[in-house]
């Protein structure tokens, strides 16, 4: 069976610094995959050339939702990326913060929904049942996503792992087959990341989702993860299942000098 | 901060304020006998007000600091807990509409006719407030838009004979229209960039305006552009007003009611998420350009059925009623009555066009006061004189069974 993703020497120039540098990753349906590497490796950088923030220098990225046929991204603009399925949480919080939680996550509806202008101003019977249809399956993400006591809450005064959350939450009423988080751990206490843990096994067996993740909790992957690459100074230097990834020495020497969460 | 750093403070801004108007406000030539005289009792005066106006100043912005750590839960403006209150709700409204249509027999027509300007800039305002305050899209063109309603009802009135009630509807049309052809261009375009190109495109088109004399007749303008007619009667000089009048206030309320449904729907709902985070709106899956697109078009219709309006109101349009001082003025009504909230722009219009008019003393110095009342109220009410709130909606949950009426996703 082809891959869910496959991306293929993913090359990523800014000026004459090579971010990305020929990566290829491909990753299986039903997989949680994680992206590691230290600081400035080039995680984030790839992420932002799947959703299309970027335009990669070179390479191709190719998704093939399942029960469809193998598409690719290049050069598709970020909500286009979204349309066919891609979903993705952000490293640095971005949340709309002149919203309501439960309106945070009805802009994910956005492109799930088909109502126009002329049927906003209009409102017959159909827009109203497809407001309040949007309004209940964001309200039931939330549900789900542990975060219904907030709906009413402006998302700047959720805590910070909340916001994390809710950031899933979001991607989530996109209706992804494929979601990307970046570091969705980051500034979390030892409680919420074992949430977090549950959380992400959860949308995977319940929600039928591949999950790549970039993380730097290396506890958190090697529980997580079937699948682990890795990536230093833009090139992929190792890929396996979380043993094969600790004992390589390859991987060791990229960490060594790091302070690396599980050391 | 202790009173002593306080007054420290005070004394040091009083003595700033005195070298820095010491130019205008001590040194005086005369020049009849060629001499400079000192007014030293002027320095005395600046001295004093400065340091007691700073302290003020002060008082209150420490006022508003504690509000905002104490008063974290409900910080809702008073009208808006007035609406959401059914009791309330009715005979507010009740009242309001009362004081609306009894306005224009109880008050002369000087003031009729001067209630109907400022209504018009509810239109303006809540049209722009699309723009800038939902969207987040600095518009200092919007007067274009208006330019456009006013010469649309006047030269197709001119040449082709057509009545105000026909041109209210093609002027909204071409007010989309001409929002999507400046906008195409330009909403690549962010932030201060933005800004720019479009006051230049507004003052593109009152150029335009005044030199394309076979068009637009120039800046000698137009005249004699006839008020609307009730079904073919034309009413005498004061009916006409109060008909107007009422016009407007029907369109007004149109557009609230328009506005409103816009903002709670998934389009409204995407302008707010564009204008807080453009990259995570993307990643939502929202068209940035398209979503841009319908925001400035949609402000550009309420703007050209305002200056229809104007134009009939008037019965005389010439370029100089569109420069950008009239963008700014909108600008200012939607930025001090508050950003995004149409009740907030409703109030900001009333006060900023009602309150020159009648304080004659203040119009000369109109733009002044506006800049410090801008100022005043971006310190003291950052959000605008009465800020935006969001829907809240209620849920049946699984504690409260007995919430029987309140069902999924109807809202209060
Ligand atoms: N828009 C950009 N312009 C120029 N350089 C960039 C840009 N985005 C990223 N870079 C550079 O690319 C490299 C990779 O950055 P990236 O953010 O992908 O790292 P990362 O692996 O996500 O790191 P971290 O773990 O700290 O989040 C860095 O050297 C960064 O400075
Ligand atoms: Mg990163």
């Amino acid at each position: 069976m082809e891959p869910i993703l496959n991306v293929k020497n993913l090359t990523m120039k800014f000026g004459g610094l090579k971010a990305l540098d020929d990566v290829s990753i491909a990753i299986e349906k039903g997989q949680i995959a994680a992206l590691i590497g230290p600081n400035g490796a080039g995680k984030t950088t790839f992420f932002n050339c799947i959703t299309g923030i970027y335009d990669p220098s070179m390479g191709d990225v190719q998704i093939t939702p399942p029960g469809k046929s193998t598409q690719s991204l290049r050069g598709l603009k970020p909500n286009y990326v979204t349309e066919r399925g891609v979903a993705r949480t952000f490293q640095n919080i971005r949340l709309f913060h002149g919203m309501t939680v439960l309106e945070n996550v009805m802009i994910g509806r956005h492109c799930r929904l088909s109502s126009g202008i002329i049927k906003a101003m209009l409102r017959p019977p159909s827009q109203r049942e497809e407001e309040k249809k949007a309004v209940y399956d964001s309200y039931e993400i939330l549900e789900k996503i542990g975060l219904d006591k907030y709906v009413n809450e402006m998302a700047v005064n959720l805590s910070y792992g909340a916001q994390r959350r809710l950031e899933i939450a979001r991607a989530m009423a996109t209706e992804p087959f494929l979601l990307l988080l970046d570091e969705p751990a980051a500034g979390m206490n030892p409680k919420e990341t074992k949430e977090l843990d549950d959380l992400i096994l959860w949308l995977r067996d319940n929600e039928n989702l591949t999950i790549l993740l970039i993380e730097h909790d290396m506890k958190l992957v090697m529980s997580l993860s079937d699948r682990i690459h890795v990536v230093d100074y833009g090139k992929k230097i190792a890929e396996g299942n979380p043993q094969e990834i600790k004992a390589n020495p390859e991987v060791i020497k990229a960490y060594l000098g790091e302070e690396s969460d599980d050391a | 901060m202790p009173i002593k750093q306080q007054l420290k403070q005070s004394l040091i801004i009083a003595f700033w304020f005195m070298i820095l108007t010491f130019p205008i406000m001590v040194i005086k030539v005369n020049t009849i006998q060629n001499i400079i005289v000192f007014r030293w009792f002027n320095l005395l005066w600046v001295g004093i007000l400065t340091f007691f106006a700073s302290l003020v100043w002060n008082y209150f912005l420490r006022r508003t600091e504690a509000g905002k750590k104490k008063d974290f839960e409900d910080d809702t403006p008073l009208i808006h807990r007035l609406l959401q209150n059914d009791r309330f709700r009715r005979p507010f409204l009740g009242l309001v509409a009362a004081f609306f249509i009894a306005y224009p027999f109880i008050f002369p027509m000087y003031h009729t006719s001067i209630m109907i300007s400022a209504l018009v800039y509810v239109m303006l305002g809540l049209g722009l407030n699309i723009v800038v305050g939902l969207a987040g899209l600095l518009d200092l063109g919007y007067v274009a838009f208006y330019a456009v309603g006013a010469y649309a009802y006047a030269l197709l009135n001119l040449h082709f004979g057509l009545s105000f009630w026909v041109v209210l509807p093609l002027s909204a049309l071409l007010g989309t229209l001409f929002g999507v052809l400046l906008g195409y261009p330009v909403l690549r375009l962010r932030g201060d960039y933005l800004a720019i190109v479009t006051l230049g495109f507004g003052e593109i088109i009152r150029i335009v305006l005044e030199n394309w004399d076979e068009f637009s007749n120039g800046p000698r303008g137009i005249a004699d552009i006839p008020a609307p007619t009730f079904f073919g009667h034309q009413f005498n000089q004061d009916n006409t007003m109060i008909y107007i009048y009422f016009i407007v206030i029907a369109l007004v309320l149109m557009t609230i009611f328009f506005v409103h449904r816009l903002e709670n729907s998934k389009i409204g709902r995407a302008w707010i998420a564009l204008r807080d985070d453009e990259i995570a709106c993307q990643a939502m899956g929202i068209d940035k350009f398209k979503t841009k697109l319908t925001a400035f078009a949609l402000g550009a219709t309420w703007a050209a059925m305002g200056g229809v309006i104007f134009a009939a109101k008037t019965s005389y349009i010439n370029p100089m009623s569109f420069t950008i001082w009239e963008s700014i003025t909108i600008l200012c009504v939607v930025v001090i009555g508050g950003m995004g909230s149409a009740i907030g722009v409703i109030a900001g219009a009333l006060v900023l066009i009602l309150l020159p008019e009648y304080l004659r003393a203040v119009a000369e110095y109109r733009m002044l006061v506006f800049g410090a009342l801008q100022v005043i109220v971006m310190v003291f009410k950052p959000d605008g004189l009465i800020k935006s709130v969001r829907k809240v909606y209620t849920f049946k949950t699984s504690q409260e069974p007995q919430q029987e009426k309140i069902a999924h996703g109807t809202h209060t």
